[in-house]
């Protein structure tokens, strides 16, 4: 076997990296290793695995430290792979052979080597274990960084020779043996790779921790995208700055430690996209549903003032306040507001001294549609899917305000273009709007 | 020609068998119904065919030789239940997996693929929607996505699982349209189908399947009420319940 240190002494003996340069380094190793897995880890839904495997792995720190005299660092990765790998094996032993499934399997998997890890490292404890329970980067040598570096390349080529079949693996496993994909080795792989990928973040952020940075920034990509190549080059970015400023801030006090601060970084990131992303944020989502629920109030009060209108027999496009009011069942200063929404948006105007209000054109023409989709929808019910007149009013306050252009047309075509609702009144027509539209054109030149 | 020859196809879950013995030969441009009630072991049946699911006995024949040989002349179109459609994946991407079988695990996607997987959107009415994430469609035009994947594979034998269910009536006769096109082409179809009514219309042969395989045959000479009573009417319970304490005893030594 190759020795390591000669190896290492020739590639960075002569750069002699400070702490400074190689604790950055270390960081965005970690950083790409578990962006780029961590990825296919969230949309695979294996997170768990992810976090037994980095708990499984640590008896195999332990080994690595009591089998090699100087604490080689390839010793101490290679028995720590193999311990996480041995514990996925064992996981599918105990699903295959028994009712257990993976979550129960996982579990067990995921106590019992951790335990046993932490008991054998009791028996003859060795100094520098605990750097791998809780990670801390300043304990960095320039040969654990070199192995990283390297491991990182390998993982990283793999993962894009790999990229197209492990695609369609983690959508569609069952497609992917159709197209004679060798599907149990390319999940060896997978699982290999993602032992790696524990292994080269474990002393950066420790075993304990590891699968938060498997799993969150990939998580928090998967709110940013909707494809999965971006998603992985969103994941490696966010798991480099959680990396990177996690170091940042535990160099600020002695007392703080790199793992819970890069994992607490990347948890902030998270929380922030959790609110703020544009699309799946909660944010978006929030301002989505208040947009909606305003529309649908505007159209409301845009629907009233028809009513009023077309009870006063179109006489005039304005409606006074306090008849709204009343139609509406809401107070003076209710109206007045809901009139100044409609103003806002340019549905409508005032007249002088606020009693009255005018619809604009489009206002007019919104308000049309609305009854006209209102009452369409009510004709629909009762004459096509048998509904009885009175059971139909509700059910069309809530559609009048999703009806398309493209659903009214089918409406009519499918009802022979009606003329009167089943309670009688007219369906508005644009010929209608055309008609008002100079009532309330005249009105404006007149200044009436 | 013989486009797929099963014998002795045998499966078991947990030990407990599910599919027995099942012998059949479909000839070349053939459109299969795979009919039966529910856990007849019809979607088992296309997955042992196709290696996704383990067989226990028996061997699968495609065009002559061993389906492992012959898996690039094979197309397959699971259930649409079986994926997670939030997989950050556009409907672009999903038909050009299509192209994949052909290309191994190395080759790269180009402009002829590309060119395929356009075709195939297209012939479905996808097209349009080729840029959409894959969760914001109706169930109808997943069914259509993945009909699309499966053209772009350009095969010349399907197993379908259950491509009528869940799907609107556009989308249905969409399909059937698709599938007599198919058999025109000389391709041979099976789809698992639940509907027994429907079945009549749309397959020229029925496969009748009750954890054994009832008869296969063209579709007029399967409608007789002693095939359809052996199907629907109830497993067979004696050897259901042998083989159920079978599974539970040891493996005997011969």
């Amino acid at each position: 076997m190759l020795d390591l240190s000669t190896i290492t002494d020739s590639f960075l003996g002569n750069l002699a990296l400070t702490l400074s340069q190689k604790a950055p380094i270390a960081a965005i190793c970690v950083g790409i290793c578990c962006g780029l897995l961590g990825a296919f880890v969230v949309v695979r839904r294996v997170a768990l695995v992810g976090d037994a495997l980095s708990h499984a792995v640590f008896p195999g720190v332990v080994a690595g430290f009591m089998w090699s005299e100087e604490r080689s660092p390839g010793v101490i990765f290679a028995c720590a792979a193999v311990a996480g790998l041995l514990g996925v094996a064992v996981v599918q032993a105990i699903v295959k052979s028994t009712r257990l499934k993976s979550d129960a399997a996982l579990g067990i998997v995921l106590a019992s080597f951790f335990a046993f890890g932490v008991f054998w490292n009791s028996t003859d404890s060795q100094s520098g274990v605990t750097d791998f329970l809780y990670g801390d980067l300043t304990t960095i040598t320039d040969s654990d960084l070199w192995l990283m570096v390297a491991s990182t390349f390998v993982v990283s080529t793999l993962v894009w020779i790999f990229l197209r079949p492990f695609r369609v693996l983690s959508f569609d496993e069952g497609f992917a043996v159709g197209l004679g994909y060798p599907v149990k080795l390319l999940n060896g792989l997978f699982y290999g790779l993602l032992a790696f990928a524990v292994v080269v973040a474990m002393q950066a952020v420790g075993v304990i921790l590891v699968s938060a940075m498997l799993i969150t920034p990939a998580a928090t990509a998967y709110l940013l995208t909707d494809r999965i190549q971006k998603m992985m080059v969103i994941s490696v970015a966010l798991g480099i700055a959680s990396a990177l400023g996690g170091w940042w801030i535990a160099n600020l006090d002695v007392r703080f430690q790199s793992g819970p601060m890069i994992t607490l970084f990347g948890s902030t990131l998270f929380g922030l996209v959790y609110f703020f992303a544009p699309r799946h944020g909660i944010m978006a989502k929030f301002l989505r549903r208040a947009g909606q629920k305003s529309r649908v109030h505007r159209e409301n009060t845009l629907k009233a003032i028809y009513r009023i209108i077309e009870r006063n027999g179109f006489k005039g496009a304005g409606v006074g306040i306090e008849q709204l009011a009343s139609s509406r069942k809401l107070t003076i200063e209710r109206v007045e507001k809901d009139g100044a929404s409609l103003v806002r948006a340019g549905e409508a105007t005032w007249e002088e001294g606020n009693s009255a209000i005018y619809l604009t054109s489009s206002g007019w023409r919104r308000a049309v549609e609305i009854v006209r989709n209102h009452r369409l929808w009510e004709l629909y019910l009762t004459d096509q899917a048998n509904y009885s007149p009175d059971h139909v009013h509700d059910d069309a306050e809530k559609i009048e305000h999703i009806l398309g252009a493209d659903m009214v047309r089918k409406l009519e075509r499918d009802l022979d273009f009606p003329e009167y609702d089943p309670h009688g009144s007219p369906i508005p027509s644009l010929e209608a709007t055309m008609q008002l539209e100079t009532v309330a054109g005249k009105q404006e030149e007149t200044g009436y | 020609m013989i486009a797929l020859e099963t014998h002795d196809l045998t499966v078991t879950y947990h030990k407990r068998p599910v599919l027995y013995g099942v012998d059949v030969e479909v000839e070349e441009g053939s459109l299969v119904g795979i009919i039966g009630p529910n856990g007849a072991g019809k979607s088992t049946l296309i997955k042992t065919i196709m290696g996704v699911v383990p067989n226990s006995g028996g061997w699968v024949k495609v065009y002559g030789k061993p389906i492992s040989e012959n898996l690039h002349r094979v197309g397959y179109v699971p259930q649409r239940e079986s994926v997670d459609w939030d997989f950050p994946v556009t409907v672009m991407d999903v038909a050009l997996m299509g192209t994949y079988g052909k290309l191994g695990l190395f080759g790269r996607v180009g402009k002829k693929e590309k060119i395929i997987a356009s075709e195939a959107l297209d012939k479905v009415g996808m097209l349009p929607y080729a840029k959409r994430q894959i969760g914001n469609l109706s169930g109808g035009q997943q069914q259509r996505v993945f009909l699309a994947r499966a053209l772009a594979q350009d095969s010349d034998l399907y197993f379908m699982d259950e491509p009528f269910t869940g799907v609107d009536a556009a989308t249905e006769s969409a399909i059937i349209e698709l599938l007599k096109e198919m058999r025109a082409n000389g391709k041979t179809v099976l789809v698992v189908h639940h509907d027994l009514q429907s079945a009549k219309d749309y397959f020229d042969h029925l496969l009748l399947l009750n954890m054994r395989l009832v008869a296969y045959g063209k579709t007029e000479d399967m409608y007789n009420t002693e095939l359809l009573q052996k199907t629907y009417g109830g497993r067979l319970t004696i050897l259901d319940e042998v083989a159920g304490k079978a599974a539970r005893i040891p493996e005997a030594r011969h």
